[in-house]
């Protein structure tokens, strides 16, 4: 028996409907909106304007995150309360490229950042060292959060802490390292993170092709990790992390390691984080400790359950709905916000628990009948 | 250190006026001044009291009595200070008086004073309370001499010193007569002096040794290397002291641990599910016990000192019936759903937090502590145990004893221990489990009420206070182990005490995360935490 090849499988793994809803956002997201916001002029009324492009990203961004919690929550069964942690760090690696590249129109002219001449400092600390290389910042994003992962993942799930244990220090990390960045000594600009970016490869962060750009790369990346998401579930991988989902002391007996398998989900979807963290950074144009705080990262797992959980897919319209009646909500009743998100939280769990999608399928299944 | 001197010097200054007779105090005899009438009447009746006082004592010389009229300050310090080291129960009314502004010179005239002769007055009154019979006004003036004391007081202070019997009293001179001998110009008063110092470990022996250890400050060699010695003895006796207090505000913060984890233990022993609204319930006790306080400052104003009192059963109930409603509304649907049960009590937690906000302003309220737990006790140099920490200590050790009793020797505890080790089988023999659930939640719930009453007398109360200690008492709870109240005990504790200790070492935020890395560690050697319960467990 020959195994298929990969691009088939990888191919395979998506439905057809599934590849054609990608087109028209594909055709959406990096033709049509790009060409509304660079060609019309502004009082055109079809004209796309920046407020928009920026949400959008940032949602997609969100939609990422997503996506990775719904791989390991949905499809494996850990529930993380500290993703936030490794989407602000690939926010920091990459914002210490963007602050590099500031160089000296800082408001003190000097080579080094605002914050360490404000500090007093002389040098770059040594972990700044080839922070103003764009390839170097590039595989940091990926290689600093996938260490801290894999090593705390290592311990964590080589001693079978699971579900709420799991979930509480997870939380407990996030927090501690939201403590580590608040501190100025930490070299990562303490209270007020880094912003004031003005350039990515010598182009200016903020012109608008520069954010189109942005925008349809994240929206390359949205797709993409869609698409590996699917080709993971439904390969024999996904299967067996179905299995310690539902049963991992059986996985067990059948001769499996969970460890190996939960380690790999886990690390995969930290970096898949970290990607969207540098995506975001450029795009909102700031990042600092508060991105790690607890109440960020038990968001994220409350798009995943919007959305519906183990549906890839569901996650990505959670996060859009919660965020789009976020930006409303804070904008016109700012003391009602918290009330929402809260019976969010609430309603969600008891009434719709498997989320938006499990809802779309429920009226189907019942037009069917 | 100004700042301290005045308000040292505040309450013993009242405490001379309501001694000198006169019955006024000398803030009302200057302000009586201000009209003319009344100034000649008090001169009237001051000089004719001065002048009988001083024809019944009248050892001291009148001569010096003149001198104090002089027109040089210098003269008139000498004066002072001749006076008071006649030690003569005479020169204490003379100088009171001359400090009051009511001494009259021989000849009628007003006596000036500047602000070098005050002090210098303060002084010598403060050396001259040295020898009163009342022990109080001994130590209070030992206490003001502990600042700055000059070589002139040290004959005064070494005859104080024999006849002090007081051990506290005498420790205070001890040290003042060493700082004032410490300005002789010969060495052997200066050696004798650094000697004495190494006996009476303080803060300000050690500043005053610090300085004599280098040759800048202490010409002679071997008071150089007597310093040494003492500043290394008054040292080692400072970092017991230091090292005390840290043992004792860890275990204050680990009696807050303590009652914000019972709570916690309890429902999660029972219910396996993590209640990530169990900080809000903090909140609500501190809140309740705020507005005890309202009440009883409105109704009962005689009584507000009782407010913390009768706050605790309001607080215990309040929590309790909001933790009941929770459980009854939320998460009794969400059985065998643990972490979907996380994220709808996180929130419930987020619209605890706004209600507090809308209710109660997103400003943090005031609470006052109530008179009987300001202050402390100070058990030796370097060490003052203030009493609301006492008291936060005594309370939870309090609540602990009933919560044993309760889990231990009633039947709602037996039943509750019994849902805690095997849920259908509780069932099967008639214990109602999911009246049990409720009832469980509600009392986890009060505790935390009581935990708020506590939290509310040492940190801020404000419609987040609680968001902190949810992942504290949780590690409390992994640490000690589910379902065992003395693991909950021996971990609060524990992460109390050991939290203070890396926080002086390193810092609150290195502390926190050596304490996470620590519990992670600890969930490898032991994943059933310090006390597992006895038993087989084969997990879902």
């Amino acid at each position: 028996m020959t195994r298929t090849p990969f691009v088939i499988r990888f191919c395979n793994a998506t439905p057809k409907s599934g590849w054609i809803a990608l087109g028209i956002f594909a055709a959406i997201a990096m033709l049509l909106l790009p060409a509304l916001h660079l060609v019309l002029p502004p009082e055109h009324p079809l004209h796309v304007s920046a407020y928009v492009i920026t949400l959008g990203g940032k949602i997609m961004c969100y939609a990422i995150v997503a996506v990775a919690m719904d791989l390991i929550w949905g499809h494996a069964g850990i529930l993380s309360l500290g993703h936030g942690l490794f989407f602000a760090l690939g926010g920091y690696v990459f914002g210490m490229y963007l602050m590099r590249q500031i160089g000296r129109d800082g408001s003190y002219q000097s080579d080094l950042p605002d914050f360490m001449v404000f500090l007093d400092w002389k040098e770059l600390p040594w972990y700044w060292a080839g922070s103003d290389s764009f390839l170097w910042s590039l595989a940091l994003v990926l290689i600093v959060p996938a260490l801290i992962a894999y090593v705390f993942g290592y311990f964590a799930f080589r001693s079978r802490i699971k579900g709420v244990y799991f979930s509480i220090i997870t939380q407990a990390l996030t927090f501690a390292a939201m403590l580590l960045f608040f501190r100025n000594e930490t070299g990562f600009g303490g209270n007020n993170g880094f912003t004031d970016f003005k350039r990515i490869l010598g182009y200016g962060v903020t012109t608008p092709e520069m954010r189109v750009t942005l925008f349809a790369l994240t929206a390359l990346v949205l797709m993409a990790t869609l698409l590996l998401g699917r080709y993971l579930v439904t390969a024999k991988f996904g299967r067996v992390l179905a299995a310690i989902r539902d049963s991992e002391s059986r996985v067990m007996f059948l001769g499996y390691n969970p460890l190996h398998y939960k380690l790999a989900i886990w690390t995969l979807s930290a970096m898949l984080c970290a990607v969207a963290g540098a995506l975001y950074v450029p795009q909102v144009g700031i990042i600092n400790p508060g991105e790690m705080s607890p109440a960020n990262s038990i968001e994220i797992a409350i798009w995943v359950a919007v959305g519906g959980r183990g549906t890839l897919i569901g996650p990505v319209i959670g996060a859009a709905i919660v965020n789009l009646s976020k930006s409303y909500f804070t904008m016109a009743f700012p003391e009602y916000w918290l009330f929402f998100l809260g019976a969010l939280f609430v309603g969600v769990t008891l009434w719709l628990p498997d989320g938006v999608v499990g809802l779309w399928k429920r009226i189907q299944a019942r037009r069917v009948a | 250190m100004a700042e301290r001197l005045r308000l040292r010097r505040v309450p013993f200054r009242l405490g001379t006026a309501r001694r000198r007779n006169c019955g006024v105090s000398r803030r009302a005899t200057s302000a009586d001044f201000s009209r003319p009438e009344m100034k000649t009447m008090r001169h009237l009746f001051i000089t004719l009291f001065c002048w009988l006082s001083f024809s019944a004592h009248a050892a001291v010389d009148p001569a010096l009595l003149a001198q104090l009229a002089a027109e040089e300050s210098d003269d008139k310090i000498a004066a002072i200070q001749a006076i008071a080291a006649s030690a003569d129960p005479a020169a204490l009314q003379i100088l009171q008086s001359l400090s009051a502004g009511t001494l009259t010179a021989p000849d009628g005239g007003e006596i000036m004073l500047n602000n070098r002769i005050r002090a210098e007055l303060a002084n010598a009154l403060a050396g001259l309370r040295l020898v009163d019979a009342d022990p109080a006004v001994r130590r209070a003036a030992a206490q003001e001499l502990q600042s700055n004391v000059g070589l002139e007081m040290a004959p005064l202070l070494a005859r104080a010193l024999e006849k002090e019997s007081d051990a506290e009293i005498h420790a205070l001179l001890t040290a003042a007569y060493a700082q004032a001998s410490l300005t002789s110009p010969d060495p052997a008063v200066r050696l004798a002096a650094v000697t004495a110092l190494g006996a009476s470990p303080s803060r300000s022996a050690r500043n005053l040794l610090l300085p004599l250890t280098t040759a800048s400050g202490e010409p002679d060699k071997g008071v150089r290397s007597a310093a040494s010695q003492s500043l290394k003895a008054v040292e080692a006796k400072l970092a017991i002291g230091e090292t005390l207090g840290r043992i004792f505000t860890g275990l204050s913060l680990g009696s807050i641990l303590l009652l914000a984890a019972l709570g916690l233990a309890i429902t999660y022993g029972v219910m396996g599910v993590i209640n990530m609204a169990h900080g809000e319930l903090l909140m609500v006790g501190a809140y309740a016990t705020y507005a005890v306080q309202g009440l009883f400052r409105t109704y009962l104003p005689g009584w507000v000192d009782a407010y913390v009192i009768a706050a605790i059963p309001v607080a215990f109930f309040a929590a309790a019936a909001v933790g009941i409603l929770l459980e009854r509304t939320v998460i009794r649907h969400l059985y065998g759903r643990p972490l979907e049960t996380l994220l709808a009590t996180w929130g419930l937690s987020l619209i605890l937090i706004q209600a507090a906000r809308v209710i109660f302003g997103a400003q943090n309220v005031e609470l006052a502590n109530p008179s009987w737990m300001s202050g402390g006790v100070t058990l030796m140099a370097g060490l003052v145990l203030p009493w609301n920490r006492i008291a936060i200590i005594g309370f939870s050790l309090f609540v602990l004893a009933l919560v044993w009793l309760l889990m231990n020797r009633t039947r709602l505890g037996m039943f509750v221990r019994a849902v805690t080790q095997n849920r259908p089988m509780a069932g099967c023999v008639g214990v109602p489990t999911a009246r049990i659930d409720t009832l469980a939640f509600g009392l986890g719930a009060g505790i935390a009420g009581l935990g708020g009453v506590a939290l509310s007398q040492i940190a801020n109360v404000g419609p987040d206070m609680g968001q902190g200690y949810i992942v504290d008492s949780f590690m409390v709870v992994v640490l000690g182990g589910v379902g065992q109240l003395a693991g909950a005990v021996w971990a609060a504790l524990g992460l109390g005490v050991v939290t203070k200790f890396l926080e002086g070492w390193s810092g609150a935020v290195i502390a926190k995360i050596a304490v996470l890395v620590f519990i992670i560690v600890f969930i490898q050697k032991r994943p059933q935490g310090l006390f597992a319960l006895k038993g087989r467990f084969v997990e879902s």
